[in-house]
């Protein structure tokens, strides 16, 4: 497929010893190992976000440092704590001190709560989008399923939101929707779980964009939102 | 050659759906290299009569020969047995019905005739499962998915009706197939477009557990992608045979002659998977 670079995250255990979205301490650290390990073997493919749990505050702090320290060069919240909480805005802090993005697994258009998560959408990353204006937002995933035209709606004025394209939805209208929403400079490839959906997202970019701007969405704002030092040769 | 059995024209109720025109069609279809395509009205779907939208389809596949049309039945409203023996007339290779949008029990006494009378005719009968991801449809697009259960049912209710099943996922597949005697089985074909490919790898698992004779190429366009089901094959180790099938022989092989054209074979092949 031409991937030159994966960044990637480990949620805990995946549901082994703690929920996938509720990681335990121990699981996040054993995942985030995981992670460096690869990254350390891989070091030219690999790449990692740091997970936390932002209701471990001091766990969550230590890690991030842990791992940052390490190499990794993002973090990554899932669904452990609403994105409009409090609880978030020290892991943005640091975002910020350390110049990493943070990527956010959201449900789009979350009419209420559902098990195993405690699931934000779109608006509510907007809202804490808003709060740290100087840490970029990669809002995950925007074909992760769920109403994508209500998150769109949402982040459009927010400029320091980021959409990604992966999940398993390749709903006709959506790019264009996507583009006509962020630009093309705010759009990044991603596959998540389903590496052909996201193969098939590529291929139809290639008739929708002319070649620099497609290379924006292939790997230059990627490069222009991590660090400097994040990736071997851009 | 590539055949696409999974597409649609006209509008989209529920949101902004672009390239629902023909030549829309045409040229995402040149796009991701597919000859032919089968095609259902859209929006007929929705309509309280769905075979209201058939004269325009018909009239439009007349204008093109690269498209296929796949005509609606809503075996509740009376004078479907016409609509049907007009279907047969004009050599569609299927017939669509979409009983949860319909409004009528999946299993119920009209789909049981349905079935029965398609078989007597010879036609596939086309069901969607679903038209987009249950979590970001419409909050008044309310209708139901069609259930695995209705599908064994159906395909039980005639021994010789064959059903072309769209949009299943992995889950829907399975809990079908193995539900099913492996006569029943065989007559039922699954389109691939909503089956997850690697890394999940559940096109794969499926061609080995199910038969790659029971797979058509679909991509449920212009509503998704048609990249998506490539991709899918792309990333798999088919051999040109197997691929072909998927592509287009399988699906040949259930159509009516009049359908098909001269070079295809016709009736059941013999059933493979991968090893």
């Amino acid at each position: 497929m031409g991937i030159t670079v994966h960044v990637a995250s480990i949620l805990g255990s995946w549901g082994r010893t703690s929920p996938i979205y509720f990681p335990s301490p121990p699981d996040i650290e054993y995942g985030n190992d995981c992670l460096l390990a690869l990254q350390r073997a891989y070091p030219t493919r690999i790449r990692g976000y740091c997970v936390v749990n932002p209701n471990f505050r001091s766990h969550a702090q230590a890690e991030l440092k842990r791992c940052l320290d390490a190499g990794m060069i993002g973090i990554k919240l899932a669904a452990s704590r609403r994105a409009t909480d409090p609880l978030l805005d020290p892991i943005c802090q640091v975002a910020a001190q350390r110049g990493v993005p943070l990527l956010h697994h959201i449900w789009q258009h979350r009419r209420r709560e559902y098990g195993g998560q405690e699931a934000s959408d779109a608006a509510e990353l907007a809202e804490l989008a808003a709060r740290h204006p100087k840490v970029n937002f990669l809002l995950a995933h925007i074909g992760g399923g769920g109403d994508w035209i209500h998150s769109l709606a949402a982040l459009r004025d927010q400029p320091n939101m980021l959409v990604d394209l992966s999940g398993s939805g390749v709903d006709g209208g959506m790019i264009e929707a996507c583009l006509d929403a962020v630009g093309v400079e705010r759009l990044l490839w991603g596959c998540d779980l389903t590496i052909d959906t996201g193969w098939a997202k590529l291929r139809y970019l290639e008739h929708l964009l002319s070649g620099s701007d497609l290379e924006l969405v292939r790997w230059r704002n990627a490069a222009r939102i991590f660090p400097s030092t994040a990736f071997s040769a851009d | 050659m590539r055949l696409d059995v999974n597409t649609f024209l006209g509008s989209y109720p529920f949101r902004r759906v672009p390239g629902t025109s023909p030549d829309a069609l045409l040229r995402a279809m040149d796009r991701v290299a597919v000859d032919k395509a089968w095609v259902t009205h859209l929006p007929g779907i929705f309509w309280r009569d769905p075979a209201a939208g058939n004269p325009w389809l018909y009239e439009t596949t007349e204008r093109h020969d690269r498209l296929l049309p796949v005509p609606a039945v809503h075996p509740g409203l009376n004078g479907w047995e016409a609509v049907l023996t007009e279907a047969r007339a004009t050599g569609v290779p299927a017939v669509r019905c979409d009983p949860m949008y319909y409004g009528l029990d999946p299993t119920g006494a009209e789909m049981q005739a349905l079935t029965q009378a398609c078989s007597a005719e010879g036609l596939p009968l086309m069901l969607a499962v679903r038209l987009e991801d249950a979590r970001q449809r419409h909050p008044n697009d309310r209708a139901g998915e069609l259930p695995p259960w209705a599908v064994r049912a159906l395909v039980r209710s005639d021994p010789r009706v064959r059903l072309i099943i769209t949009h299943a996922d992995r889950p829907f597949v399975e809990e079908v197939h193995f539900g099913s005697t492996p006569e029943e089985s065989s007559r039922i074909l699954w389109d691939i477009c909503w089956i997850w490919g690697p890394p999940e790898d559940h096109l794969e698992t499926l061609l080995r557990t199910v038969g790659v004779d029971r797979f058509l190429f679909g991509t449920g366009q212009p509503l998704r992608l048609p990249e998506a089901s490539v991709a899918k094959l792309d990333l798999l180790d088919l051999t040109p045979e197997l691929r072909q099938a998927i592509e287009s022989e399988n699906a040949l092989g259930v159509t009516p002659s009049a359908a098909r054209g001269p070079k295809s074979r016709s009736g059941s092949a013999p059933s493979r998977s991968l090893p």
